[in-house]
């Protein structure tokens, strides 16, 4: 239903993304997921031809939004990350105005909104004027906008960010009441969102993309085991040592902190079904070594993220992860 | 395409009503046209449109650019460009259907003034033919500077600035058939034929001229391009 080939927008000098490809089917929401300032916003312009790319190719439902934008533009709903709204209209001018555009017949016009307007819950403000609206129903009136026409497509942009939970769960309702009707892109940068709407997710870091898979088998692929997060008291370069010489350590770090506890907090990355932690405390009540916290977590999508941007990162050579990373290393060096 | 051009003016119609903008601007206007036409019809004794004709222009110059600020400005500001340049409408149905608006707006001020004339054919015998043609010189030099002033508002999102640049563009295009004296010679000649003022003066002296017509309509027409060019550039940047 939509497809990106090579797509390359640049900003002048500066990058924007860089040979991006995914396709998403029919019928399918896909969750495009990366931190702030990873291209998200710039890739879903380019898609909805806001921006034409300065290489490669969109087509939506097979019309290329470049060469055929007018078709391609009929196909798509589109919530930009700012809801697109005339303060000085009401909701209704506002849709109506939407209406004109999207050619829906004035003979269903009314309908039509007023269809729209009761599923998204906007009719209490339907004649309120779009100033004085708070941020949430900015942003239901906003996705009621993309609605109107019922194109095949719908692309949105953050569509929660800035809202308050309650707010929040309203709108994931709404998206999840799409599903099947609509095929969906949904950019976040917030992971638990995208995991219970989407049934794939593509991740976009520094404007290169990282990943494109199910939600449960990026989970599982980077699963390599539990993590252990443990504070010693100890000589640092010894306690890494030995922590290291415990069967089924596949990776040790140092969690940087400054806040004056004692012992260092160890962040110990764990083989496939083995359980440390026993070892570990036998290990370290042999040395004396003082255990004073100690906790195991299963990874969350949250860290496997975290972890996806990480490991592609060190190939790109680039921003935020590497001076995470490099902070961790830094902080063993310096003590070993 | 009419369809199109015709949602976009409606909305640019209806916006610069529901703002204070366009009734500022209209009585402002008017309140100027009343001054000036009573001084002139109580100085003259004439039953006479020319002065008026002569002096509304200019006011128009000052007041064109803030009838155009908002158009393209404020669409930026609110990001609801991201929604016309995302919806089946092309640039240039945006452009003209937004420089329609604003120009509508224009005459409505036109027809408003209209009770000018109707006075002096109550208390006078004034040249009908004159009248027309300076109406219709008025009416191609207000669209005119409009469409300079929906230029600069392509080009800024602060619509201060955009007001100022059109303003700062209206008044060049005036001043330059003073550098055309100035310069005089064939080159003078040719500067002072660019003067949107200098081709005015013909239609309230009643002199038709086509080539005068097709100036005001290709002068539109260039700006109109150049919006579109800038809007459409915006995009690539």
């Amino acid at each position: 239903m939509i497809k990106l080939e090579n797509v390359t927008k640049r900003y002048g000098a500066a990058r924007g993304v860089e040979d991006i490809s995914f396709e998403v089917g029919e019928g399918e929401i896909l969750g495009f997921l990366g931190p702030n300032g990873a291209g998200k916003t710039t890739t879903l312009r380019v898609i909805t031809g806001y921006h034409p790319a300065t290489s490669g190719r969109v087509t939506v439902n097979g019309y290329d939004i470049f060469e055929q934008a007018q078709e391609a533009k009929r196909q798509i709903g589109y919530l930009p990350e700012i809801p697109p709204l005339y303060h000085d209209a009401t909701v209704r001018e506002q849709l109506e105005f939407v209406a004109r555009v999207k050619r829906v017949p004035a003979s269903q016009r009314k309908q039509h909104l007023d269809n729209i307007a009761q599923r998204v819950g906007i009719t209490e403000v339907y004649h309120r004027l779009i100033r004085n609206l708070s941020k949430g129903y900015r942003q239901r009136v906003g996705l009621a906008q993309a609605l109107v026409g019922n194109p095949p497509v719908l692309i949105l942009d953050e569509p929660t960010i800035g809202l308050d939970p309650r707010q929040i769960i309203e709108i994931r309702q709404l998206l999840r009441d799409l599903k099947g009707e609509h095929t969906v892109i949904i950019s976040s940068h917030i992971l638990p969102e995208i995991s219970q709407l989407c049934q794939r997710v593509v991740i976009i870091n520094e404007g290169r993309l990282v990943a494109v898979d199910t939600p449960e088998a990026l989970s599982r692929r980077l699963r390599q085991g539990q993590r252990v997060l443990v504070r010693i008291d100890g000589p640092h370069k010894e306690v890494f040592a030995r922590l290291h010489d415990l069967p089924g350590v596949a990776e040790i770090s140092v969690v940087p902190e400054d806040d004056g506890q004692p012992g260092r907090l160890y962040d110990i990355q764990v083989q496939k079904d083995v359980d440390i932690r026993r070892d570990l405390s036998e290990a370290m009540a042999e040395a004396k070594w003082p255990i004073l916290e100690m906790k195991s977590h299963d990874m969350s999508l949250e860290d496997v993220f975290l972890q996806l941007v990480t490991e592609e990162d060190i190939g790109f050579d680039s921003g935020w992860t590497s001076s995470e990373t490099d902070a961790k290393e830094g902080g063993v060096s310096d003590d070993a | 395409m009419m369809h199109n051009i015709a949602t976009i003016w409606r909305r640019e119609f209806s916006s610069l009503f529901r703002s204070t903008i366009a009734y500022v601007v209209i009585a402002a206007f008017l309140l100027l046209a009343g001054y000036i036409f009573s001084i002139a019809l109580f100085s003259t004794q004439l039953a006479d449109m020319s002065l008026l004709f002569g002096n509304l222009a200019v006011t128009f110059l000052f007041v064109a650019p803030l009838l155009t600020m908002r158009t393209l400005s404020e669409e930026r500001r609110l990001g609801t460009d991201e929604f016309l340049l995302t919806s089946p409408l092309t640039v240039p149905e945006i452009i003209v259907g937004k420089y329609l608006g604003v120009l509508s707006v224009w005459v409505v001020m036109l027809l408003l003034t209209g009770v000018y004339p109707l006075i002096l054919f109550i208390i006078g015998e004034p040249e009908g033919g004159l009248i027309f043609t300076g109406y219709l010189g008025l009416f191609l030099l207000g669209a005119a500077f409009l469409s300079v002033g929906l230029f600069a508002s392509s080009l800024s999102e602060n619509q201060i600035i955009a007001g100022v640049i059109g303003f700062g563009i209206l008044l060049g295009l005036w001043l330059i058939t003073w550098i055309g004296e100035a310069i005089g010679g064939g080159l003078g000649l040719f500067i002072q034929s660019l003067s949107l003022l200098g081709r005015y003066d013909a239609f309230i002296m009643g002199i038709l001229d086509t080539s005068d017509l097709l100036f005001y309509i290709s002068f539109v027409f260039v700006f109109l391009f150049f919006t579109v060019r800038t809007v459409d550039r915006r995009r690539w940047s």
